[in-house]
């Protein structure tokens, strides 16, 4: 059932995106994000595209998982894609009812803007299902340790997200665990109307807390038993190091933004 | 009165994925009215898939299972009524206990069912009392008690549904020794005085070989062994082989009939081999 959703969940496989340092691969989404954003044109969309297969073809994820996690978010779309289609008033008009415009520009923004989020959808979660957790929670660390320097506790709140996105999974077999034992009872969490709906929670909510707490209660014993105490004077196993790839995908990704904007400069067409 | 048919059940885990795991592999199984089955296996082996298959929770990826000669798989089913059905109580308690005190917890089930409220309280007090629950604890809230107390608690939530097959999945976990002695003592006397069917799902063979009358072995997915306690522990050499271990009183008297002392290696219990070996020793005159 929870199992399902499989937005961003790490996939396992053997590519040089898995083995990328985690704070490159966190620099490659911020400038990819800020590429989607900035480019106008053909010639900048097909440059976006171009990158966007070849990076999901060397990471070895297969397109169909991908895609998959598109359908978490079709409601979003369709609303943002209806929005900008009916309330865009500038351009040629063709069509209006009351409040309601159907114009050029309306048409060209809602196709940018479900082109702009898919783009976003698929290029963020790559991200998530090329790094596991911890990677991505290591390379925040290291990627924003000059912070510390005007007290920002950078080390706990990476430490707080890793711990956080650690207990998702677990706490998503707990929910399911504990949505069979109730069913088991005869409870029904589909049917019925809302309030009804929120009355059925109950009986899953109270011991998915209990449970949540104890947990956390657990954990803060066993890291205080092993000596935690923040991040001072703390040294990792495995420190990030850049390697030669990282390099290479460093001058990539600048070679790509260049040219996104180079790309919007020169042929801005269609506007 | 229930009878379960399971033809060819296969069961896999994220079908499609890089997850992908087939927990049961053709599993053929019938499961008679009044019967007490321990189902074995270490873990990961599907006694767990297994449980859940049988009172409708998963679905199999292929295969049928028939309860009263019903396929539960057709269309317009009552899942429902195949959940009072066959009753499963899940490893840990802390995941079903939610209300604010014991009494009101047992009656949730009843409660689904759509009885009335008498009904659903004498159901439950009923329930509690067949587990053996101390009536003084009743009122009190379920999260503070012992894990023996919580796990009465548990059963009696599901047996309160009246049930004609009880599974229990390892409803020994966690308990001290007493404990265990005691909850397996009171499934086996639930068995015998309210004449359900129960299905024991353990990785003990200790927990299981005194009190059940059919074991079925599971190993990855598949069934391994399907009989009689004697006669699945006479396999004791495969059971290691697997990672699972016949009773202690297996190897005993295995021991004692390799070192030319007349005994009767099918003695499964403590106490059938105390006589076996008793009666050995008056044989060869030693006593």
């Amino acid at each position: 059932m929870l199992r399902d959703i499989t937005l961003g969940q790490y996939y396992p496989a053997d590519s040089v995106v898995h083995k990328l340092d985690p704070r490159v691969k966190l620099f490659a989404t911020m400038i990819y994000i800020i590429a989607l954003f900035t480019f106008q044109g053909i010639l900048g969309f097909a440059i976006i595209t171009g990158m966007l297969i070849f990076m999901i073809k060397i990471s070895k994820v297969p397109f169909s998982y991908i895609v998959k996690g598109l359908k978490a978010i079709v409601v979003l779309l369709l609303i943002t894609a209806v929005f900008n289609l009916v309330f865009t008033p500038t351009g040629t008009e063709y069509w209006h009812w009351g409040p309601f415009h159907l114009t050029s520009t309306g048409i060209m923004n809602a196709v940018l803007m479900t082109i702009r989020l898919i783009y976003l959808i698929i290029g963020t979660s790559l991200m998530t299902l090329t790094t596991t957790p911890n990677q991505l929670t290591d390379g925040l660390e290291k990627a924003l340790s000059p912070l510390n320097r005007i007290h920002i506790p950078v080390h706990a709140i990476a430490m707080m997200m890793s711990i956080a996105l650690r207990f998702i999974p677990i706490l998503i077999e707990e929910t399911d665990k504990i949505m069979k034992a109730q069913m088991a009872r005869g409870a029904d969490f589909e049917d019925g109307n809302l309030i009804q709906k929120a009355k059925s929670m109950v009986p899953l909510l109270i011991p998915l807390f209990v449970s949540a707490f104890r947990r956390a209660d657990d954990l803060a014993m066993a890291m205080e038993a092993r000596c935690y105490s923040g991040g001072e004077g703390r040294t990792k196993m495995k420190p990030l190091r850049y390697q030669g790839t990282d390099r290479k995908a460093y001058v990539i990704l600048i070679a790509f933004l260049v040219l996104v904007i180079v790309a919007r400069v020169l042929l801005r067409w269609p506007q | 009165m229930a009878e379960i048919i399971l033809d060819k059940i296969n069961y896999t885990y994220s079908d499609g994925t890089a997850y992908e795991i087939q927990a049961l592999k053709d599993v053929n199984l019938q499961i008679h009215q009044g019967e007490f089955i321990g189902i074995i296996g270490h873990t990961g082996s599907g006694k767990s898939t297994l449980t859940q298959l049988l009172n409708g929770l998963l679905r199999a990826s292929s295969g049928s299972i028939y309860v009263d000669g019903q396929d539960i798989y057709d269309e317009g089913y009552d899942m429902k009524a195949l959940r009072s059905k066959v009753g499963l109580v899940f490893q840990y308690p802390d995941h079903q206990l939610f209300e604010t005190t014991c009494f009101e917890d047992v009656c949730f089930g009843p409660k689904n069912q759509g009885l009335d409220r008498k009904d659903i309280e004498l159901r439950a007090f009923e329930a509690l009392r067949n587990v053996g629950f101390p009536e003084e604890l009743f009122y009190q809230p379920p999260f503070d008690l012992s894990g023996g107390q919580k796990r009465r608690v548990a059963i009696a939530g599901v047996l309160a549904m009246k049930p004609d097959v009880l599974i229990l999945d390892e409803p020994t976990a966690g308990l001290d020794p007493a404990g265990r002695d005691e909850i397996l003592g009171l499934v086996s006397k639930m068995h015998r005085e309210l004449g359900i069917t129960i299905l024991l799902v353990s990785h003990s063979m200790e927990d299981v070989a005194e009190y059940v009358d059919r074991i079925i072995v599971m190993n990855h997915g598949a069934v391994m062994f399907d009989a009689l306690p004697k006669q699945v522990f006479a396999h004791y050499k495969e059971l290691e082989a697997v990672g699972l271990a016949a009773p202690q009183v297996t190897y005993l008297v295995h021991e004692l009939a390799e070192r030319g002392l007349p005994v009767d290696t099918q003695a499964t219990t403590a106490r059938e081999a105390a006589q076996t070996i008793l009666s050995a020793l008056r044989e060869k005159n030693v006593i």
